[in-house]
């Protein structure tokens, strides 16, 4: 096994200082290492951080392989800086079965660029019906701790309340997609000025802030752990605050574009600002920063979504939900917080990867830790281009637009999945 | 002149005047023995028809023709759109037998917008989905004009449903620019969100008909669809009607000069009674008829036929 030696790189904002990388694990960290039969990485003006985590990716793989595989996924999480990603259970077959989960997990040790830890589903197809083999999916080769219906909310209160429950004896999570599917019936933007306007039936904040209201109230009930998916209203906001300050076990995630894109956007009719629940206005990013400032959300999750050309390229109303996230993740998080190196990777690594019971992410680099990192130069701009992205997708809705800082390498167990900015393989 | 008509928002008061003053002149044309200019001549006018509107189709044709362009009818029935190709390649089919405007209806809001960056031609939205039909507004404020006199300083009350209308937006856009002042009327679970500061700031919300209707010029009945009451916007077709329905009682609370449109097709009995639809208050012939001359007039100045 290569070792590595990186110079003068500045771990999670300290002083530079040099990190040796032998066996898998950080070796040393200490200015003016030597190792002469290390590849030496130059890391001056670089920053590490432990690898990123990823709670919320939709890898695609089995059904849509047109739109994502569990290869092509790794290999844009890789390039992301994430050395962990959490892949949805709604693909097709849906990930209800230990044989389906299994089947996910086997392929992300394949393709070796992440380790791809299966998210179950929490009930049968996704039909918010009766519960999925939660305990078999706990107890495959997978070991799946959090189970999700992501795409559909699982809306009926006693399935809710028993899947929290039944969970425990695992030490299991239930994430939840908060969408009142009433409320939201043929929904295909956020509900206000901007959709009066163009004529799109709206998505009321309310169909999201009443379901975790719900939620907070049955973890409390039942004393289980809340994960609330993609977070995207202020009132929200508010309703987790509270939760948190009397002691609910509840944690949140918000994505990149909740964090910096509002429902404006949508005034083109291009589909690529589509996506579930939906942008939402200035006010509603304004509270969502300040609640992950505060750590009243705890984590930033891409939601990840690739789509297919044809799913996208299309009217409004007949797009499918969903925005590429994975390989710009970092730059949007450097763009709304700044270079607060600490605040990053505690929402991008400690924080998921502890809600995820991911041991050997998510920890910062020092002697004897997994070396799973990534270093970022954060002086570097980058104008993004679709074309050039690795994920088979090409819908991401920050094309053309010019990004701070640049994943120049990420490893993941002591092996480089990218180096100089480019995936190894 | 602009490229593409796909909003009632995309008119200043200088383009929207020109075409009202077009369609004027168009209208002469329909008195004469030969209908017909030849204005667009050569010319290729495609009617992408996605929904069942018969009188907005023919509406469309008969101002292209009258024009002497060609005129194809392209309906989303029995044509290749059932066989499921999308919107974008049927676009690249029309670009490449070289259609210099297209006319679409659509059941989807913004699909206009999506085709205008898929061909070169010019783009009319002749109604798409609970959007804007921009043309229908023209034609209202064409009748307006006709019958009032003017439009700066009118006073309209759009009736009904106008969370699913893409007649009212359009007409609020519109009557903004050229001066008139709105006030849309119906049940609260009809009238959509943050309405002023989303189309016009000015518009103006009543819950009541009858304390608006003594102070309008004009008012514009929204046609209201017996099924919304399955989704509990109100709780019947009757209690809808007495509430807001416009029957003779109510017409007579308008002033004496004020006019009744509707956009058709009418729900009799429902928004409207017989009695008001055909009282020589109503305008309802005529605006189909102006219809004709308006369409006219955008077709000839998106196709520059002023510049030949």
């Amino acid at each position: 096994m290569t070792a590595y030696l990186i110079t003068s790189v500045s771990v999670v904002g300290a002083a530079p200082t040099d990190l040796l990388i032998r066996d898998g694990v950080i070796a040393e960290v200490g200015p003016g290492l030597t190792a002469p039969d290390a590849t030496v990485v130059d890391g001056t003006g670089l920053v590490a951080l432990p690898g990123l985590v990823d709670l919320h990716t939709h890898l695609r793989e089995p059904g849509r392989e047109d739109a994502e595989t569990v290869e092509s996924g790794s290999r844009a999480a890789a390039l992301g800086g994430y050395t962990a990603v959490c892949a949805m259970a709604n693909t097709s077959p849906v990930a209800d079965t230990a044989g389906v989960v299994e089947q996910v997990w086997r392929l992300g040790r394949e393709a070796a660029l992440v380790d791809v830890q299966p998210i179950g589903a929490v009930t049968v197809g996704l039909a918010g019906e009766r519960l999925a083999e939660l305990g078999a999916m706990a107890d495959s080769a997978a070991r799946v701790r959090i189970f999700s219906d992501d795409g559909h909310c699982v809306a009926d209160p006693k399935l809710m309340r028993r899947a929290l429950e039944y969970v425990k004896a695992f030490d299991g999570i239930i994430a939840q997609h908060a969408e009142e599917p009433r409320l939201t019936e043929g929904a295909q933007m956020h509900e206000g000025e901007v959709s009066t306007r163009l004529g799109l039936i709206g998505w009321p904040a309310v169909a999201e802030e009443a379901i975790i209201a719900r939620d907070v109230l049955l973890a409390e009930h039942v004393g289980s752990r809340l994960h609330v998916c993609h977070v995207s209203t202020a009132g929200s906001v508010e309703v987790l605050r509270q939760a948190k300050a009397r002691g609910v076990r509840v944690t949140a995630e918000v994505t990149p574009h909740h964090l910096l894109l509002t429902d404006e956007r949508a005034e083109t009719y291009d589909p690529v600002y589509k996506v579930n629940p939906p942008l939402r206005t200035a006010a509603d990013i304004a509270a969502l920063r300040a609640a992950l400032a505060d750590g009243v959300i705890d984590v930033i999750a891409t939601d990840h979504a690739p789509h297919a050309v044809e799913d996208k390229e299309c009217e409004w109303a007949y797009a499918r939900p969903g925005m590429l996230g994975l390989e710009t993740a970092l730059s949007i998080a450097l763009d709304v917080l700044g270079p607060e190196w600490d605040l990053i990777a505690e929402r991008m690594s400690r924080t998921p990867a502890r809600i995820a019971g991911l041991t050997g992410h998510g920890v910062d680099p020092a002697p004897g830790v997994p070396a799973n990192l990534t270093l970022i130069d954060p002086a570097a701009r980058r104008t993004i281009e679709p074309a050039e992205l690795a994920s088979r997708s090409r819908n991401t809705p920050y094309a053309r637009m010019t990004l701070p800082g640049r994943i120049v390498a990420t490893f993941l167990r002591g092996e480089p999945t990218v180096l100089d900015g480019k995936a190894v393989k | 002149m602009i490229k593409h008509l796909l909003s009632g928002g995309d008119l200043d008061v200088d383009t929207a005047t020109e075409i009202l003053d077009t369609a004027a002149e168009m209208a002469t044309v329909a008195g004469r023995e030969i209908k017909k200019l030849p204005a667009l001549r050569g010319r290729t006018v495609v009617n992408l028809f996605y929904e069942d509107s018969t009188r907005t189709r023919i509406s469309f044709e008969a101002a292209a023709k009258r024009l002497s362009a060609d005129v194809i009818n392209f309906s989303a029935k029995g044509s290749s759109v059932t066989k499921g190709e999308s919107l974008k390649d049927t676009a690249l089919t029309l670009q490449a037998m070289g259609a210099d405007a297209v006319v679409i209806r659509h059941p989807a809001s913004g699909a206009p917008h999506r085709l205008a960056n898929w061909v070169d031609g010019s783009v009319v939205n002749a109604g798409d989905g609970t959007h804007e039909h921009p043309t229908q507004a023209l034609l209202d404020a064409y009748t307006m004009r006709a019958r009032l006199g003017r439009l700066a300083g009118l006073s309209v009350a759009v009736v009904g449903d106008v969370l699913h209308s893409r007649v009212a937006r359009s007409n609020v856009l519109l009557l903004s620019t050229l001066g008139a002042k709105v006030t849309l009327v119906g049940p609260p679970t009809l009238i959509p969100v943050d309405i002023a500061g989303a189309l016009a700031p000015g518009t103006d919300v009543s819950y009541d008909l009858d304390s608006v209707l003594p102070n309008v010029d004009v008012v514009m009945m929204l046609r209201v669809q017996r099924e919304r009451m399955n989704d509990s916007y109100f709780p019947s077709a009757r209690e809808y009607a007495r509430r807001y329905g416009l029957d003779g009682p109510r017409m007579r609370r308008l002033p004496e000069h004020a006019i009744v449109m509707h956009p058709g097709p009418m729900n009799r009995g429902m928004e409207i009674t017989p009695e008001v639809a055909d009282s020589p208050r109503s305008t309802i012939v005529e605006q189909v008829t102006n219809g004709v001359s308006v369409r006219m007039a955008v077709l000839y100045l998106l196709l520059g036929g002023n510049n030949r």
